[in-house]
Protein backbone atom coordinates (compact mmCIF):
# COMPACT_ATOMS: atom_id res chain seq x y z
CA UNK A 1 0.00 0.00 0.00
CA UNK A 2 1.40 3.08 -1.12
CA UNK A 3 1.89 6.39 1.49
CA UNK A 4 -1.46 8.10 0.14
CA UNK A 5 -3.71 5.16 1.13
CA UNK A 6 -1.92 4.61 4.59
CA UNK A 7 -2.71 8.85 4.75
CA UNK A 8 -6.19 7.75 4.78
CA UNK A 9 -6.06 5.46 7.20
CA UNK A 10 -4.28 7.66 9.97
CA UNK A 11 -6.49 8.29 12.88
CA UNK A 12 -6.89 11.50 14.17
CA UNK A 13 -4.16 11.68 17.07
CA UNK A 14 -1.63 9.66 14.97
CA UNK A 15 1.69 10.44 16.36
CA UNK A 16 3.95 11.23 12.91
CA UNK A 17 7.17 8.97 11.87
CA UNK A 18 9.07 11.25 12.53
CA UNK A 19 7.77 12.45 16.12
CA UNK A 20 8.16 8.39 16.89
CA UNK A 21 11.71 8.26 15.33
CA UNK A 22 13.43 11.24 17.70
CA UNK A 23 11.01 9.75 20.51
CA UNK A 24 13.15 6.61 20.50
CA UNK A 25 16.38 8.43 19.80
CA UNK A 26 15.75 10.17 22.81
CA UNK A 27 14.78 7.48 24.76
CA UNK A 28 17.51 5.32 23.54
CA UNK A 29 20.20 8.28 23.90
CA UNK A 30 18.87 8.60 28.37
CA UNK A 31 19.22 5.15 28.54
CA UNK A 32 23.44 5.41 28.73
CA UNK A 33 23.33 7.16 31.26
CA UNK A 34 20.89 5.81 33.31
CA UNK A 35 23.10 2.23 32.85
CA UNK A 36 26.19 3.97 33.63
CA UNK A 37 24.53 5.09 36.70
CA UNK A 38 22.84 1.75 37.72
CA UNK A 39 26.13 -0.14 36.76
CA UNK A 40 27.83 1.87 39.43
CA UNK A 41 25.56 2.07 42.26
CA UNK A 42 23.33 -1.12 41.71
CA UNK A 43 24.08 -4.05 43.45
CA UNK A 44 24.64 -7.03 41.03
CA UNK A 45 21.96 -8.93 41.62
CA UNK A 46 19.06 -6.75 41.52
CA UNK A 47 21.00 -4.99 37.39
CA UNK A 48 20.77 -9.20 36.81
CA UNK A 49 16.94 -9.25 37.27
CA UNK A 50 16.75 -5.80 35.42
CA UNK A 51 17.86 -6.96 32.89
CA UNK A 52 16.29 -10.70 32.49
CA UNK A 53 13.36 -8.37 33.00
CA UNK A 54 14.65 -6.72 29.92
CA UNK A 55 14.89 -9.98 27.76
CA UNK A 56 11.70 -11.51 28.96
CA UNK A 57 10.10 -7.84 27.85
CA UNK A 58 11.64 -8.45 24.01
CA UNK A 59 10.69 -12.42 23.88
CA UNK A 60 6.96 -11.98 25.29
CA UNK A 61 6.34 -9.01 23.03
CA UNK A 62 7.52 -10.73 19.83
CA UNK A 63 6.02 -14.21 20.68
CA UNK A 64 2.72 -11.82 21.10
CA UNK A 65 3.16 -10.87 17.44
CA UNK A 66 2.74 -14.08 16.39
CA UNK A 67 0.01 -15.97 19.15
CA UNK A 68 -1.38 -12.39 19.80
CA UNK A 69 -2.07 -10.59 17.18
CA UNK A 70 -1.71 -12.92 14.16
CA UNK A 71 -3.46 -15.93 16.05
CA UNK A 72 -0.73 -18.33 15.39
CA UNK A 73 0.00 -20.73 18.22
CA UNK A 74 3.63 -20.99 18.28
CA UNK A 75 5.38 -23.07 20.80
CA UNK A 76 8.83 -22.72 18.96
CA UNK A 77 10.05 -19.46 20.69
CA UNK A 78 12.47 -21.34 22.39
CA UNK A 79 14.16 -22.87 19.31
CA UNK A 80 14.77 -19.58 17.81
CA UNK A 81 16.02 -18.03 20.75
CA UNK A 82 18.67 -20.73 21.40
CA UNK A 83 19.68 -19.66 17.22
CA UNK A 84 20.30 -16.34 18.29
CA UNK A 85 22.14 -17.18 21.38
CA UNK A 86 24.34 -19.83 20.17
CA UNK A 87 25.22 -17.67 17.07
CA UNK A 88 25.88 -14.31 19.69
CA UNK A 89 27.62 -16.88 22.33
CA UNK A 90 29.67 -18.86 19.70
CA UNK A 91 31.12 -15.99 17.51
CA UNK A 92 31.38 -13.82 21.04
CA UNK A 93 33.76 -16.17 22.84
CA UNK A 94 36.00 -17.49 19.64
CA UNK A 95 36.57 -13.40 18.85
CA UNK A 96 36.93 -12.23 22.85
CA UNK A 97 40.37 -11.82 22.80
CA UNK A 98 40.54 -9.79 19.38
CA UNK A 99 37.63 -7.44 20.27
CA UNK A 100 38.07 -5.07 23.10
CA UNK A 101 37.77 -1.46 24.39
CA UNK A 102 36.37 0.75 21.20
CA UNK A 103 35.92 -2.70 19.20
CA UNK A 104 33.29 -3.97 21.77
CA UNK A 105 29.96 -2.05 20.90
CA UNK A 106 29.64 -2.02 17.19
CA UNK A 107 30.76 -5.71 16.93
CA UNK A 108 28.35 -6.64 20.04
CA UNK A 109 25.70 -4.45 18.10
CA UNK A 110 26.63 -6.58 14.51
CA UNK A 111 26.45 -10.15 16.21
CA UNK A 112 22.69 -9.42 18.03
CA UNK A 113 21.66 -8.53 14.95
CA UNK A 114 23.26 -11.32 13.22
CA UNK A 115 21.98 -14.04 15.76
CA UNK A 116 18.38 -12.03 15.03
CA UNK A 117 18.93 -12.54 11.26
CA UNK A 118 19.99 -16.37 11.92
CA UNK A 119 16.73 -16.91 13.94
CA UNK A 120 14.87 -14.96 11.06
CA UNK A 121 16.13 -16.97 8.83
CA UNK A 122 15.01 -20.42 10.75
CA UNK A 123 11.63 -18.69 11.30
CA UNK A 124 11.08 -18.05 7.52
CA UNK A 125 12.37 -21.74 6.83
CA UNK A 126 9.86 -23.31 9.25
CA UNK A 127 7.24 -20.86 8.77
CA UNK A 128 6.73 -21.54 5.27
CA UNK A 129 5.93 -24.99 5.43
CA UNK A 130 4.11 -24.90 9.41
CA UNK A 131 1.51 -22.30 8.42
CA UNK A 132 -0.24 -24.01 6.17
CA UNK A 133 -1.20 -25.82 9.35
CA UNK A 134 -3.71 -24.44 12.39
CA UNK A 135 -4.16 -24.69 16.07
CA UNK A 136 -3.21 -27.95 17.41
CA UNK A 137 -1.35 -28.78 14.60
CA UNK A 138 0.94 -25.87 14.15
CA UNK A 139 1.76 -26.05 18.27
CA UNK A 140 2.82 -28.94 17.65
CA UNK A 141 4.63 -28.69 14.45
CA UNK A 142 6.77 -25.58 15.91
CA UNK A 143 7.21 -27.59 19.31
CA UNK A 144 8.94 -30.42 17.22
CA UNK A 145 11.20 -27.08 16.03
CA UNK A 146 12.29 -26.04 19.05
CA UNK A 147 13.15 -29.41 20.54
CA UNK A 148 14.92 -30.24 17.04
CA UNK A 149 17.03 -27.39 17.85
CA UNK A 150 17.87 -28.58 21.18
CA UNK A 151 18.45 -31.96 20.33
CA UNK A 152 20.80 -30.78 16.92
CA UNK A 153 22.78 -28.21 19.68
CA UNK A 154 23.63 -31.34 22.19
CA UNK A 155 25.40 -32.73 19.43
CA UNK A 156 27.37 -30.43 17.87
CA UNK A 157 30.73 -30.06 19.83
CA UNK A 158 32.03 -27.63 17.45
CA UNK A 159 31.62 -26.49 14.17
CA UNK A 160 35.13 -25.84 11.93
CA UNK A 161 37.55 -23.70 14.59
CA UNK A 162 34.44 -22.52 16.59
CA UNK A 163 33.39 -24.19 19.95
CA UNK A 164 30.08 -25.22 20.67
CA UNK A 165 30.32 -27.30 23.83
CA UNK A 166 27.56 -29.77 22.43
CA UNK A 167 26.32 -31.63 25.76
CA UNK A 168 28.14 -29.81 28.52
CA UNK A 169 27.23 -26.47 27.17
CA UNK A 170 29.64 -23.30 25.87
CA UNK A 171 30.84 -21.58 28.90
CA UNK A 172 32.62 -18.46 29.46
CA UNK A 173 30.87 -16.17 26.97
CA UNK A 174 32.14 -12.48 27.49
CA UNK A 175 29.73 -10.51 29.73
CA UNK A 176 28.85 -7.45 27.13
CA UNK A 177 24.98 -7.29 27.78
CA UNK A 178 24.43 -4.28 30.27
CA UNK A 179 21.28 -2.45 31.13
CA UNK A 180 21.83 -0.08 28.05
CA UNK A 181 22.13 -2.90 25.41
CA UNK A 182 19.34 -4.98 26.80
CA UNK A 183 16.69 -2.19 27.38
CA UNK A 184 18.10 -0.21 23.59
CA UNK A 185 16.76 -3.27 22.18
CA UNK A 186 13.58 -3.56 24.44
CA UNK A 187 12.56 0.05 23.30
CA UNK A 188 13.29 -1.03 19.75
CA UNK A 189 11.29 -4.24 20.11
CA UNK A 190 8.00 -2.91 21.35
CA UNK A 191 8.31 0.05 19.29
CA UNK A 192 8.97 -1.87 15.45
CA UNK A 193 6.16 -3.93 16.42
CA UNK A 194 3.70 -1.70 17.95
CA UNK A 195 4.37 0.88 14.95
CA UNK A 196 4.03 -2.41 12.48
CA UNK A 197 0.59 -3.59 14.06
CA UNK A 198 -1.02 -0.20 14.56
CA UNK A 199 -0.61 1.31 11.36
CA UNK A 200 -2.34 0.74 8.04
CA UNK A 201 -0.15 -2.16 7.15
CA UNK A 202 -0.69 -3.73 10.62
CA UNK A 203 -3.84 -3.86 9.88
CA UNK A 204 -4.24 -7.52 7.77
CA UNK A 205 -2.36 -8.71 11.01
CA UNK A 206 -5.93 -8.56 13.32
CA UNK A 207 -7.90 -9.78 10.67
CA UNK A 208 -6.09 -13.06 9.67
CA UNK A 209 -6.62 -13.33 13.90
CA UNK A 210 -9.83 -12.95 13.64
CA UNK A 211 -10.82 -14.56 10.44
CA UNK A 212 -8.62 -16.73 7.98
CA UNK A 213 -11.33 -17.17 5.17
CA UNK A 214 -12.56 -13.72 5.41
CA UNK A 215 -9.20 -11.87 5.35
CA UNK A 216 -8.70 -14.28 2.16
CA UNK A 217 -11.32 -13.11 0.38
CA UNK A 218 -11.28 -9.15 1.09
CA UNK A 219 -7.31 -10.02 -0.99
CA UNK A 220 -5.06 -10.55 1.67
CA UNK A 221 -2.44 -12.77 0.96
CA UNK A 222 -2.95 -14.53 4.02
CA UNK A 223 0.50 -16.90 3.83
CA UNK A 224 2.49 -13.75 3.61
CA UNK A 225 1.40 -12.08 6.80
CA UNK A 226 1.38 -15.15 8.94
CA UNK A 227 5.08 -15.96 7.86
CA UNK A 228 5.96 -12.11 8.36
CA UNK A 229 4.60 -12.28 11.99
CA UNK A 230 6.75 -15.37 12.43
CA UNK A 231 10.08 -13.93 10.82
CA UNK A 232 9.90 -10.46 13.03
CA UNK A 233 8.76 -12.54 15.99
CA UNK A 234 11.94 -14.68 15.46
CA UNK A 235 13.96 -12.27 14.44
CA UNK A 236 13.59 -10.25 17.91
CA UNK A 237 13.74 -14.06 19.83
CA UNK A 238 16.98 -14.59 18.39
CA UNK A 239 18.08 -10.82 19.56
CA UNK A 240 16.72 -11.71 23.09
CA UNK A 241 18.87 -15.39 22.54
CA UNK A 242 22.02 -13.03 22.29
CA UNK A 243 21.64 -11.23 25.41
CA UNK A 244 20.84 -13.84 27.71
CA UNK A 245 23.37 -15.58 26.44
CA UNK A 246 26.05 -12.74 26.95
CA UNK A 247 24.35 -12.07 30.52
CA UNK A 248 25.23 -15.40 32.17
CA UNK A 249 28.20 -16.47 29.73
CA UNK A 250 27.04 -19.39 30.15
CA UNK A 251 24.63 -21.44 27.26
CA UNK A 252 22.94 -24.79 27.69
CA UNK A 253 21.23 -26.32 25.29
CA UNK A 254 18.55 -27.69 27.98
CA UNK A 255 17.81 -24.01 28.62
CA UNK A 256 16.02 -24.15 25.35
CA UNK A 257 13.56 -26.94 25.50
CA UNK A 258 9.86 -26.47 25.23
CA UNK A 259 9.76 -25.41 29.00
CA UNK A 260 11.12 -22.27 27.99
CA UNK A 261 8.83 -21.62 24.92
CA UNK A 262 5.79 -22.45 27.31
CA UNK A 263 7.36 -19.79 30.43
CA UNK A 264 6.64 -17.39 26.93
CA UNK A 265 3.14 -18.33 25.98
CA UNK A 266 2.22 -17.90 29.68
CA UNK A 267 4.00 -14.32 29.82
CA UNK A 268 1.58 -14.34 26.10
CA UNK A 269 -1.72 -15.13 27.15
CA UNK A 270 -0.71 -13.91 30.74
CA UNK A 271 -0.45 -10.26 29.60
CA UNK A 272 -3.84 -10.36 27.20
CA UNK A 273 -3.16 -12.02 24.16
CA UNK A 274 -3.18 -9.22 21.68
CA UNK A 275 -2.21 -6.38 24.11
CA UNK A 276 1.72 -5.31 23.41
CA UNK A 277 1.51 -3.39 26.59
CA UNK A 278 -0.04 -6.37 28.42
CA UNK A 279 3.16 -8.51 27.36
CA UNK A 280 5.75 -6.37 28.89
CA UNK A 281 3.46 -6.20 31.97
CA UNK A 282 2.91 -10.00 32.28
CA UNK A 283 7.16 -10.08 31.35
CA UNK A 284 7.89 -8.13 34.42
CA UNK A 285 5.52 -9.59 36.14
CA UNK A 286 7.07 -13.27 36.22
CA UNK A 287 10.40 -12.40 36.10
CA UNK A 288 9.85 -10.48 39.79
CA UNK A 289 7.54 -12.65 40.83
CA UNK A 290 9.82 -15.71 41.19
CA UNK A 291 12.65 -13.56 42.74
CA UNK A 292 10.54 -12.07 45.21
CA UNK A 293 9.22 -15.91 46.00
CA UNK A 294 12.82 -16.85 47.18
CA UNK A 295 11.62 -16.27 50.94
CA UNK A 296 9.70 -19.87 50.39
CA UNK A 297 12.46 -21.90 49.42
CA UNK A 298 11.04 -25.43 48.12
CA UNK A 299 7.74 -23.82 47.78
CA UNK A 300 8.52 -20.96 45.48
CA UNK A 301 7.36 -23.01 42.42
CA UNK A 302 4.19 -24.07 43.70
CA UNK A 303 2.97 -20.98 44.69
CA UNK A 304 3.83 -19.66 41.44
CA UNK A 305 1.94 -21.87 39.54
CA UNK A 306 -1.08 -21.39 41.78
CA UNK A 307 -0.57 -17.84 41.33
CA UNK A 308 -1.13 -18.29 37.60
CA UNK A 309 -4.05 -20.54 38.19
CA UNK A 310 -5.56 -18.15 40.45
CA UNK A 311 -5.07 -14.75 37.87
CA UNK A 312 -6.36 -17.17 34.74
CA UNK A 313 -9.73 -18.01 37.03
CA UNK A 314 -10.05 -14.26 38.23
CA UNK A 315 -9.12 -12.76 34.65
CA UNK A 316 -9.66 -15.31 32.05
CA UNK A 317 -8.61 -12.90 28.61
CA UNK A 318 -5.07 -11.53 30.41
CA UNK A 319 -4.62 -8.43 32.49
CA UNK A 320 -4.95 -6.30 29.78
CA UNK A 321 -7.13 -8.60 27.53
CA UNK A 322 -6.74 -7.03 24.28
CA UNK A 323 -6.41 -3.87 25.28
CA UNK A 324 -3.69 -1.11 25.67
CA UNK A 325 -2.26 0.83 27.82
CA UNK A 326 -1.59 3.93 26.62
CA UNK A 327 -5.37 3.72 24.51
CA UNK A 328 -7.84 4.61 26.48
CA UNK A 329 -11.25 2.45 26.74
CA UNK A 330 -10.53 1.51 22.99
CA UNK A 331 -10.06 -1.42 21.85
CA UNK A 332 -6.28 -2.79 20.77
CA UNK A 333 -6.79 -2.74 16.59
CA UNK A 334 -9.01 0.32 16.54
CA UNK B 1 -19.63 -14.64 -20.82
CA UNK B 2 -18.18 -12.80 -17.89
CA UNK B 3 -17.63 -16.23 -15.43
CA UNK B 4 -18.33 -19.69 -17.24
CA UNK B 5 -17.17 -22.31 -14.90
CA UNK B 6 -16.87 -25.92 -16.97
CA UNK B 7 -17.23 -29.34 -15.58
CA UNK B 8 -15.69 -28.38 -11.31
CA UNK B 9 -15.56 -31.00 -9.50
CA UNK B 10 -14.34 -30.61 -5.84
CA UNK B 11 -13.47 -33.45 -3.47
CA UNK B 12 -13.39 -32.85 0.74
CA UNK B 13 -10.67 -36.09 0.36
CA UNK B 14 -13.10 -38.94 -0.27
CA UNK B 15 -16.43 -37.29 -0.65
CA UNK B 16 -16.94 -35.94 -4.27
CA UNK B 17 -18.92 -32.73 -3.16
CA UNK B 18 -18.91 -30.93 -6.74
CA UNK B 19 -19.50 -33.08 -9.67
CA UNK B 20 -18.87 -31.86 -13.00
CA UNK B 21 -20.27 -28.66 -12.22
CA UNK B 22 -20.97 -25.94 -15.52
CA UNK B 23 -22.25 -22.23 -14.71
CA UNK B 24 -22.20 -19.32 -16.97
CA UNK B 25 -23.29 -15.99 -15.29
CA UNK B 26 -23.33 -12.76 -18.13
CA UNK B 27 -22.17 -9.47 -17.43
CA UNK B 28 -25.22 -7.58 -15.27
CA UNK B 29 -26.42 -10.20 -14.52
CA UNK B 30 -28.04 -11.65 -10.99
CA UNK B 31 -27.95 -15.55 -11.31
CA UNK B 32 -29.37 -17.24 -8.59
CA UNK B 33 -28.04 -21.01 -6.74
CA UNK B 34 -30.51 -22.70 -5.21
CA UNK B 35 -30.58 -26.30 -3.53
CA UNK B 36 -30.92 -27.75 -0.25
CA UNK B 37 -28.53 -27.92 2.82
CA UNK B 38 -25.33 -29.68 1.55
CA UNK B 39 -26.18 -29.65 -2.44
CA UNK B 40 -22.75 -28.20 -2.98
CA UNK B 41 -23.61 -24.08 -3.29
CA UNK B 42 -21.26 -22.91 -0.73
CA UNK B 43 -18.70 -25.35 -2.22
CA UNK B 44 -18.74 -23.86 -5.61
CA UNK B 45 -18.32 -20.38 -4.39
CA UNK B 46 -15.30 -20.94 -2.62
CA UNK B 47 -14.00 -22.74 -5.53
CA UNK B 48 -14.18 -19.98 -7.79
CA UNK B 49 -13.04 -17.57 -5.24
CA UNK B 50 -9.94 -19.76 -4.78
CA UNK B 51 -10.69 -20.83 -1.20
CA UNK B 52 -10.69 -24.25 -1.96
CA UNK B 53 -9.03 -26.14 -5.01
CA UNK B 54 -10.83 -28.35 -7.53
CA UNK B 55 -9.93 -31.90 -8.28
CA UNK B 56 -11.03 -30.82 -12.21
CA UNK B 57 -12.70 -28.42 -14.64
CA UNK B 58 -11.89 -24.86 -15.22
CA UNK B 59 -13.38 -21.58 -14.17
CA UNK B 60 -12.84 -19.03 -16.57
CA UNK B 61 -13.01 -15.19 -16.29
CA UNK B 62 -13.65 -12.79 -19.00
CA UNK B 63 -13.92 -9.42 -17.35
CA UNK B 64 -14.66 -6.64 -20.36
CA UNK B 65 -11.29 -4.42 -20.99
CA UNK B 66 -13.17 -1.56 -23.15
CA UNK B 67 -16.40 -0.55 -23.98
CA UNK B 68 -16.75 1.70 -27.30
CA UNK B 69 -20.19 3.22 -28.27
CA UNK B 70 -20.89 3.30 -32.28
CA UNK B 71 -24.13 3.65 -34.31
CA UNK B 72 -26.25 3.91 -30.56
CA UNK B 73 -24.55 0.19 -30.25
CA UNK B 74 -21.94 -0.34 -27.38
CA UNK B 75 -19.55 -2.59 -28.08
CA UNK B 76 -17.40 -4.61 -25.40
CA UNK B 77 -13.80 -5.51 -26.12
CA UNK B 78 -12.87 -8.04 -24.12
CA UNK B 79 -9.79 -9.18 -22.63
CA UNK B 80 -7.64 -11.93 -22.31
CA UNK B 81 -10.07 -14.85 -20.59
CA UNK B 82 -7.84 -16.52 -17.80
CA UNK B 83 -8.45 -19.67 -15.95
CA UNK B 84 -8.98 -18.88 -11.81
CA UNK B 85 -7.75 -22.45 -11.24
CA UNK B 86 -4.68 -22.71 -9.23
CA UNK B 87 -4.73 -19.16 -8.17
CA UNK B 88 -4.72 -18.16 -4.60
CA UNK B 89 -7.74 -16.56 -3.11
CA UNK B 90 -6.38 -12.94 -2.59
CA UNK B 91 -5.25 -12.60 -6.11
CA UNK B 92 -8.78 -13.43 -7.26
CA UNK B 93 -10.26 -10.79 -5.25
CA UNK B 94 -7.79 -7.96 -7.02
CA UNK B 95 -9.35 -9.57 -10.82
CA UNK B 96 -12.32 -8.08 -9.14
CA UNK B 97 -14.48 -10.74 -7.69
CA UNK B 98 -15.57 -10.49 -4.15
CA UNK B 99 -16.90 -13.04 -1.85
CA UNK B 100 -19.24 -12.38 0.91
CA UNK B 101 -18.88 -15.60 3.18
CA UNK B 102 -21.24 -17.52 4.79
CA UNK B 103 -22.10 -16.37 7.99
CA UNK B 104 -21.20 -12.96 7.32
CA UNK B 105 -18.11 -13.29 9.04
CA UNK B 106 -17.01 -10.03 10.06
CA UNK B 107 -14.10 -9.07 12.12
CA UNK B 108 -15.86 -9.09 15.33
CA UNK B 109 -13.27 -7.33 17.24
CA UNK B 110 -12.56 -4.76 14.88
CA UNK B 111 -14.40 -1.27 14.46
CA UNK B 112 -17.02 -1.10 11.37
CA UNK B 113 -14.68 1.54 9.69
CA UNK B 114 -11.55 -0.86 10.16
CA UNK B 115 -13.56 -3.77 8.72
CA UNK B 116 -14.30 -1.28 5.23
CA UNK B 117 -10.72 -0.32 5.00
CA UNK B 118 -9.72 -3.72 5.38
CA UNK B 119 -12.12 -4.48 2.49
CA UNK B 120 -10.56 -1.94 0.60
CA UNK B 121 -7.18 -3.39 1.13
CA UNK B 122 -6.45 -4.18 -2.81
CA UNK B 123 -6.76 -0.15 -3.76
CA UNK B 124 -3.97 1.85 -3.62
CA UNK B 125 -5.71 5.58 -3.93
CA UNK B 126 -6.91 7.59 -1.20
CA UNK B 127 -9.32 9.27 -3.27
CA UNK B 128 -11.03 5.29 -4.26
CA UNK B 129 -10.74 4.52 -0.68
CA UNK B 130 -12.40 7.41 0.31
CA UNK B 131 -15.19 7.44 -2.23
CA UNK B 132 -15.71 3.29 -1.66
CA UNK B 133 -16.66 4.21 2.42
CA UNK B 134 -19.05 6.87 1.00
CA UNK B 135 -20.65 4.96 -1.28
CA UNK B 136 -21.07 2.38 1.36
CA UNK B 137 -22.16 4.95 3.72
CA UNK B 138 -24.94 5.82 1.48
CA UNK B 139 -26.08 2.12 1.03
CA UNK B 140 -25.82 1.02 4.10
CA UNK B 141 -26.90 5.14 6.71
CA UNK B 142 -26.76 2.57 9.35
CA UNK B 143 -23.50 1.68 8.92
CA UNK B 144 -22.14 5.13 9.00
CA UNK B 145 -23.63 5.86 12.76
CA UNK B 146 -21.96 2.91 13.80
CA UNK B 147 -18.68 3.40 12.32
CA UNK B 148 -16.76 3.59 15.45
CA UNK B 149 -18.43 0.52 16.88
CA UNK B 150 -16.74 -2.83 17.20
CA UNK B 151 -18.22 -5.30 14.15
CA UNK B 152 -19.57 -7.61 17.00
CA UNK B 153 -21.86 -5.48 18.69
CA UNK B 154 -24.01 -5.02 15.46
CA UNK B 155 -27.04 -6.72 15.14
CA UNK B 156 -27.42 -9.49 12.87
CA UNK B 157 -28.71 -7.65 10.02
CA UNK B 158 -26.10 -4.63 10.49
CA UNK B 159 -23.36 -7.40 10.36
CA UNK B 160 -24.92 -8.83 7.30
CA UNK B 161 -24.55 -5.35 5.26
CA UNK B 162 -20.90 -4.59 6.88
CA UNK B 163 -20.17 -8.11 4.88
CA UNK B 164 -21.64 -6.68 1.96
CA UNK B 165 -20.28 -3.10 1.78
CA UNK B 166 -16.72 -4.60 2.69
CA UNK B 167 -16.71 -6.44 0.26
CA UNK B 168 -17.85 -4.09 -2.48
CA UNK B 169 -15.01 -1.73 -1.52
CA UNK B 170 -12.45 -2.89 -4.06
CA UNK B 171 -14.78 -2.53 -6.77
CA UNK B 172 -15.56 -5.77 -7.49
CA UNK B 173 -16.95 -6.69 -11.14
CA UNK B 174 -18.19 -9.78 -9.28
CA UNK B 175 -19.81 -9.85 -6.16
CA UNK B 176 -20.43 -13.94 -4.70
CA UNK B 177 -22.71 -13.70 -1.85
CA UNK B 178 -23.66 -17.08 0.42
CA UNK B 179 -26.41 -17.21 2.28
CA UNK B 180 -26.92 -13.15 2.60
CA UNK B 181 -30.39 -13.92 4.74
CA UNK B 182 -29.04 -16.29 7.00
CA UNK B 183 -30.39 -16.43 10.83
CA UNK B 184 -32.57 -13.20 9.77
CA UNK B 185 -35.34 -11.03 10.37
CA UNK B 186 -37.81 -11.57 7.75
CA UNK B 187 -37.89 -7.38 7.17
CA UNK B 188 -34.39 -7.48 7.52
CA UNK B 189 -34.02 -9.98 4.47
CA UNK B 190 -36.10 -8.14 2.42
CA UNK B 191 -34.03 -4.80 3.00
CA UNK B 192 -30.74 -6.91 1.94
CA UNK B 193 -32.48 -8.32 -1.15
CA UNK B 194 -33.74 -4.57 -2.10
CA UNK B 195 -29.79 -3.43 -1.48
CA UNK B 196 -28.89 -6.13 -3.94
CA UNK B 197 -30.97 -4.97 -6.56
CA UNK B 198 -29.79 -1.63 -6.31
CA UNK B 199 -26.12 -2.87 -6.21
CA UNK B 200 -26.83 -4.93 -9.32
CA UNK B 201 -28.54 -1.86 -11.22
CA UNK B 202 -25.10 0.03 -10.43
CA UNK B 203 -23.48 -2.61 -12.48
CA UNK B 204 -22.20 -4.83 -10.31
CA UNK B 205 -22.88 -8.64 -11.61
CA UNK B 206 -24.02 -10.48 -8.98
CA UNK B 207 -23.63 -14.79 -7.89
CA UNK B 208 -26.25 -15.40 -5.43
CA UNK B 209 -26.52 -18.43 -3.01
CA UNK B 210 -29.71 -19.22 -1.35
CA UNK B 211 -32.20 -21.29 0.61
CA UNK B 212 -34.53 -18.69 0.84
CA UNK B 213 -35.51 -19.91 -2.77
CA UNK B 214 -38.36 -17.68 -3.36
CA UNK B 215 -36.72 -14.80 -2.17
CA UNK B 216 -33.18 -15.42 -4.39
CA UNK B 217 -35.72 -15.60 -8.07
CA UNK B 218 -37.56 -13.12 -7.09
CA UNK B 219 -34.74 -10.65 -7.60
CA UNK B 220 -32.31 -12.68 -10.14
CA UNK B 221 -32.56 -12.94 -13.57
CA UNK B 222 -31.97 -16.58 -14.03
CA UNK B 223 -31.07 -19.39 -11.63
CA UNK B 224 -29.84 -22.85 -11.46
CA UNK B 225 -31.07 -25.13 -8.78
CA UNK B 226 -28.19 -27.89 -7.20
CA UNK B 227 -28.94 -31.44 -5.91
CA UNK B 228 -26.03 -33.36 -4.61
CA UNK B 229 -23.41 -31.73 -6.20
CA UNK B 230 -25.23 -31.26 -9.66
CA UNK B 231 -27.05 -28.74 -11.06
CA UNK B 232 -30.08 -30.40 -12.31
CA UNK B 233 -32.07 -27.33 -13.71
CA UNK B 234 -31.36 -24.24 -15.06
CA UNK B 235 -33.95 -21.59 -16.54
CA UNK B 236 -34.93 -17.89 -16.12
CA UNK B 237 -36.18 -17.15 -12.58
CA UNK B 238 -39.38 -16.37 -13.49
CA UNK B 239 -40.05 -20.13 -14.89
CA UNK B 240 -37.96 -21.44 -11.93
CA UNK B 241 -40.69 -19.65 -10.16
CA UNK B 242 -43.46 -21.18 -11.58
CA UNK B 243 -41.86 -24.61 -12.19
CA UNK B 244 -43.45 -27.16 -10.42
CA UNK B 245 -40.66 -29.52 -9.28
CA UNK B 246 -38.89 -26.24 -7.53
CA UNK B 247 -42.56 -25.00 -6.25
CA UNK B 248 -42.85 -29.05 -4.75
CA UNK B 249 -38.96 -29.03 -3.39
CA UNK B 250 -37.96 -25.33 -2.40
CA UNK B 251 -41.17 -23.27 -2.56
CA UNK B 252 -43.36 -24.94 -0.08
CA UNK B 253 -45.60 -26.12 -2.83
Amino acid sequence: MDQAASATMLHRGEVPAWAVNLGVGIVIAALIPVSISFDKYIDNYVLDVLIRIGVAIILAVSLNLINGITGQFSLGHAGFMALGAYTGGVLLKHYQHQIHGALLPPVFIGVTILGGLVAAIAGLIVGIPTLRLRGDYLAIATLGFGEIITVVLNQIESIGKFEVGGSAGLHNIPHVTNFFWTYAWVVICVVVIARLVYSAKGKPFFAVREDEIAAAAMGIDTTYYKVAAFVIGAFFAGVAGVLSATLSGNLDPGDFNFVKSIVIVVMVVLGGSGSITGSVLAAILLTYLPEQLRAFEDWRLVIYALLLIVMMLVRPEGLLGNRELWWKRKTAMV
Amino acid sequence: MLLSVNGLTVCYGVITALREVSIEIDRGEIVALIGANGAGKTTLLRTISGLLKPTGGEISWCPPAAQVKSDAKTLEYFGATKDLVGMRADQIVRLGISHVPEGRQVFANLTVRDNLLLGAFTLRKRSDIEEGLERCFGLFPVLAERKNQRAGTLSGGEQQMLAIGRSLMGRPKLLLLDEPSLGLAPLIVRQIFQIIREINLHGTTILLVEQNAHMALTVANRGYVMQTGRIILSDKAANLLENAEVKKAYLGG
